[in-house]
């Protein structure tokens, strides 16, 4: 509970209607796109402008409030569930696009900006951001900042943190803090700005944001194909690019998936095929056309039992719609999904989806994995019912063990989702005790009082072996 | 699922909007075609949010209070999120459900009461309440009241109300029309028109012109007098027990006339009408013949879709556009139809606006107990009309035209609004 004097304080800060206090107003605040996590906050706040950020972070130190920073909620590891109760600050009131810059191919964006409608502005002069999570009609820039987000086009393109070249930050203190900028090379100082991409609002409240561009593709060739062994899809992924070739898009849709879709979309998809790739190509036409070729010659060296290509831009989306429904295929056929992202090298793409097909069996769980094969970022997505307590103890132990997995297989995990509060407990699997003890000590010195986005990535509960803390 | 195992705040009866309550995932995808999200930016205004709310309620986190309630009924039900879902919650619905066990478990206004049970159900009543509007309209009390700004004395929003409905006809349709009009030549169908209040009140001309153009395409028209409201304003409020009263008064009257099609020109009356073998799916009497009624009722624009269409059409020199009405495109499915019926119009350049089914903010009453919110809703609707330097909008709704028709004058905007028919039967009619 918040004493009275401190919602005084944050209504003459931001304005009474931009401070929400009912009850109603609470339950939609304590919860994101993360199953079965929740917990209302005390207040919700929508500042205007850095200076109420600044002021609404000053006065957190000073009162002893925790303070969660928010864009549209549509994170998947419970980064913006305000898990000690709080503040909720919601920045999507900040949602200017305020400068593209086409001579240094650059933009400064607020934070509360939806990612596709900056897609839609730089494109329409030529230009291109090319990370594009799956959220990112709602998505905010600021929470893909936050949690690095990642998407279908990160294999050739790369994700968040690529681009983004600049930041206005209100450290966790309350200082305003200004990193990066327009110059291509800068090594002045400690990288703050890569440090503060991906860190989850737990060290500073992003305000401004400046990514750089690249000029857009001419053209894209779209494939669908499928095989008839896991084996040859994921030979096709690392031969496609031992042949120097990178596509935008490489996605993997395995047979449970693939059979959820088919329900969904009645696409006469061949429901007997232990794989589908979705392959896409771009760049110049000629450049398209030698690749899509190339593409096509070594899936049929890799045993591709059918091949279909796009001749058209309506073709493309209607090849992608197999890969683009398989998230609402699977949310149709149970109420609760529990979709992960534990992520291998690629060249441990086929092991991995096996392990998880092995995990399912063993704890009697359905469990559909698609997503990223080009850069090993898989999506092993549980169905199940929250209701049924006895079957969720059987998918916690799946998961559990398909972390397990993915870290001994080399690779991490989360791709792109982020540790939130969900991965948090198995944080130290990955980052060691050096890692966690140097990840703490960063914390602690920015935010001596732990007032941003407390109890996520565990570092509130992480505790070093040996003597005291 | 018995009364002891029910979910606290909802009763048995409304059992399966909790099952289709959890089957929200949050993933948020609604927020991005919310026209109340986008005008309020708050999750509390969004159908994700509206969803939780209930959730929250009927597990015993929240109650009933005025709050909730008014959050329940900010949502346009306008069924853009319905449509992006990726697991198929029709949070509009939910909503409606949760109206209807608001007005069970809170007491409700009697002038709530008095409208739903007293007044809208009867044609007569309709008539005589509207009669005043009629006359003040006609006698030019309103042009004078107008001009004078003698509206502009009266609170703001209660001004603004004053210069929104159309030009009322002084007859009512119900009087106009004979109970059956004859096919012009040969008889090929023989279909039933559903009255409705709005379009028979308010827009009496514009569809008179309905059943002239489905006469002059080879139908039988028969129009039962005592067809009375479809029952979606009742059911926008929560008053379910009088939306199946009057689903049962139409099924009987339609079933008594013995027609191919029940045909109407009102996007709304449309869908409740397709939507009636839901809502009495579980009466034991009715269920056959709601599931029947449904089947054969169909949108003026879909039904002339269907028949080959006469073409001796005079030439109309206009640029159009249109906006799709809610209940039209995302509650029928039907967008094709009206823009061909426009587009076979000699003389009509024909121009798409942007975002042609984003919500106009009319959403029934919405205008009248949300005027800020739908202003704001109506101005970004507007704004993409005006771009398209259109003459004439062309909807397919009479509470859509209503809202367009107050939109128009509110951006000073020189465009007229109309029904797509009604300008085909203007290209009919001899000059």
């Amino acid at each position: 509970m918040l004493e009275q004097s401190i919602l005084v304080e944050l209504e003459r800060i931001v304005g009474k209607e931009n401070l929400l206090c009912t009850k109603e107003d609470l339950v939609c605040y304590g919860f994101d796109a993360t199953p079965r996590l929740g917990r209302w906050p005390d207040a919700v706040v929508r500042p205007g402008n850095t200076r109420d950020v600044s002021a609404i972070i000053q006065l957190a130190n000073g009162d002893g409030f925790k303070v969660i920073p928010r864009g549209a909620g549509t994170n998947l590891s419970g980064g913006t569930v305000p898990i000690q109760g709080g503040v909720v600050m919601q920045m999507n009131r900040m949602n200017r696009i305020q400068e593209i810059d086409t001579e240094n191919l650059t933009a400064w964006v607020e934070p509360g900006v939806v990612t596709s409608d900056l897609h839609a502005a730089v494109e329409a002069i030529g230009l291109f951001y090319p990370p594009d999570p799956g959220s990112m009609t709602v998505s905010t820039m600021g929470g893909n900042v936050a949690e690095n987000a990642g998407g279908l086009r990160g294999l050739k393109y790369g994700v968040t943190r690529d681009y983004v070249i600049g930041l206005e930050v209100v450290l966790p203190t309350g200082e305003v803090m200004n990193t990066g900028g327009k110059t291509i090379k800068n090594v002045t100082g400690y990288d703050l700005t890569k440090l503060m991409v991906g860190s989850e609002g737990t060290l500073g409240v992003i305000t401004r944001i400046l990514v750089k561009l690249i000029p857009k593709p001419e053209a894209k060739k779209t494939m669908l194909v499928f095989y008839r062994t896991l084996n040859d899809a994921a030979e096709t992924v690392s031969s496609i690019i031992a042949h120097r070739i990178i596509p935008p898009t490489l996605e993997f849709l395995d047979n449970v998936t693939i059979n959820c879709v088919e329900q969904y979309i009645h696409a006469n998809l061949p429901l007997e095929m232990e794989a589908m790739l979705l392959i896409e190509v771009d760049g110049p036409p000629s450049v398209v056309e030698s690749d899509a070729a190339k593409v096509m010659q070594v899936c049929r060296e890799h045993n591709a039992a059918e091949i279909q290509v796009s001749a058209t831009p309506e073709d493309s989306l209607r090849l992608s719609l197999g890969r683009r429904s398989a998230l609402p295929a699977c949310a149709r056929l149970k109420p609760t999904m529990v979709l992960e992202d534990a992520t291998v090298p690629r060249s441990q793409v086929a092991p991995m989806v096996r392990q998880i097909q092995e995990i399912a069996k063993k704890h009697d769980v359905l469990i559909a994995t698609f997503g990223h094969a080009g850069d090993g970022n898989l999506h092993p997505t549980i169905l199940c019912d929250e209701r049924d307590h006895e079957q969720m103890e059987r998918v916690d132990l799946a998961v559990d063990e398909i972390f397990k997995a993915a870290l001994a297989l080399g690779g991490t995990l989360s791709g792109e989702h982020g540790i939130g509060l969900s991965k948090a407990a198995f944080m130290t699997m990955e980052m060691k005790d050096a890692g966690m003890k140097a990840t703490v000590a960063i914390k602690r010195a920015l935010d001596p009082n732990n007032v941003l986005n407390p109890g996520k990535m565990y570092l509130d509960d992480y505790r070093a072996p040996g003597a005291g803390n | 699922m018995t009364e002891e195992s029910a979910p606290k705040g909802f009763s048995p009866k409304r059992v399966p909007s909790y099952d289709e309550v959890l089957n929200c995932i949050r993933c948020g995808l609604c927020l991005s075609v919310c026209p109340t999200y986008r005008e309020a930016g708050t999750e509390t205004n969004s159908p994700r949010g509206r969803v939780a709310l209930i959730r929250a309620a009927a597990e015993g986190k929240l109650e009933l209070s005025h709050n909730f309630v008014d959050h329940m009924y900010r949502c346009l039900n306008c069924m853009a999120c319905a449509e992006v879902c990726p697991s198929g919650v029709q949070a509009h619905e939910i909503v409606l459900d949760a109206r209807v066990e608001i007005a069970n478990k809170l007491p409700q206004p009697a002038a709530k009461k008095w409208i739903f049970e007293g007044l809208v159900p009867n044609p007569n009543r309709m008539e005589a309440a509207v009669w005043p509007l009629r006359l003040y309209q006609r006698t030019g009390l309103r042009w004078l009241a107008e001009r004078t700004g003698v509206l502009g004395m009266l609170p703001h929003h209660l001004g603004e109300v004053a210069k929104m409905p159309p030009t009322a006809s002084m007859t009512p349709l119900r009087r106009k029309l004979p109970e059956v009009t004859p096919a012009q030549g040969e008889r090929k169908y023989r279909v039933g028109f559903f009255l409705g209040c709005a379009q028979s009140l308010l827009f009496a001309e514009n569809s008179a012109g309905t059943v002239r153009v489905l006469a002059r395409n080879g139908a039988e028209v028969v129009t039962p007098k005592d067809t009375a409201c479809c029952g979606m304003p009742a059911m926008a409020y929560g008053d379910l027990d009088t939306a199946m009263k009057l689903a049962r008064h139409n099924i009987d009257l339609f079933e008594k006339a013995g027609v191919d099609a029940v045909i109407t020109d009102c996007a709304t009356c449309g869908e409740f009408g397709k939507h009636y073998k839901e809502l009495l799916k579980h009466d034991p009497e009715y269920a056959e013949l709601a599931a029947a009624y449904s089947d054969r009722v169909k949108d003026i624009s879909q039904f002339l879709a269907e028949i080959p269409l006469d073409d001796r059409l005079n030439e109309i020199k206009v640029k159009v556009t249109y906006h799709d009405p809610c209940h039209l495109a995302r509650g029928q499915g039907i967008t094709a139809q009206p823009r061909d019926l426009l587009k076979m119009i000699p003389g009509v350049e024909f121009v798409e606006m942007k975002e042609p089914n984003w919500c106009c903010g009319g959403a029934g009453t919405y205008m009248l107990t949300h005027y800020e919110g739908s202003m704001n809703i109506l101005d970004r609707k507007m704004a993409n009309a005006a771009n398209t330097e259109a003459d004439i909008i062309a909807s397919g709704c009479p509470v859509c035209q209503m809202q367009l028709g107050y939109g128009v004058r509110r951006a000073k905007l020189r465009m007229k609004v109309t029904h797509p028919v009604a300008l085909l039967d203007q290209a009919y009619r001899p000059r």
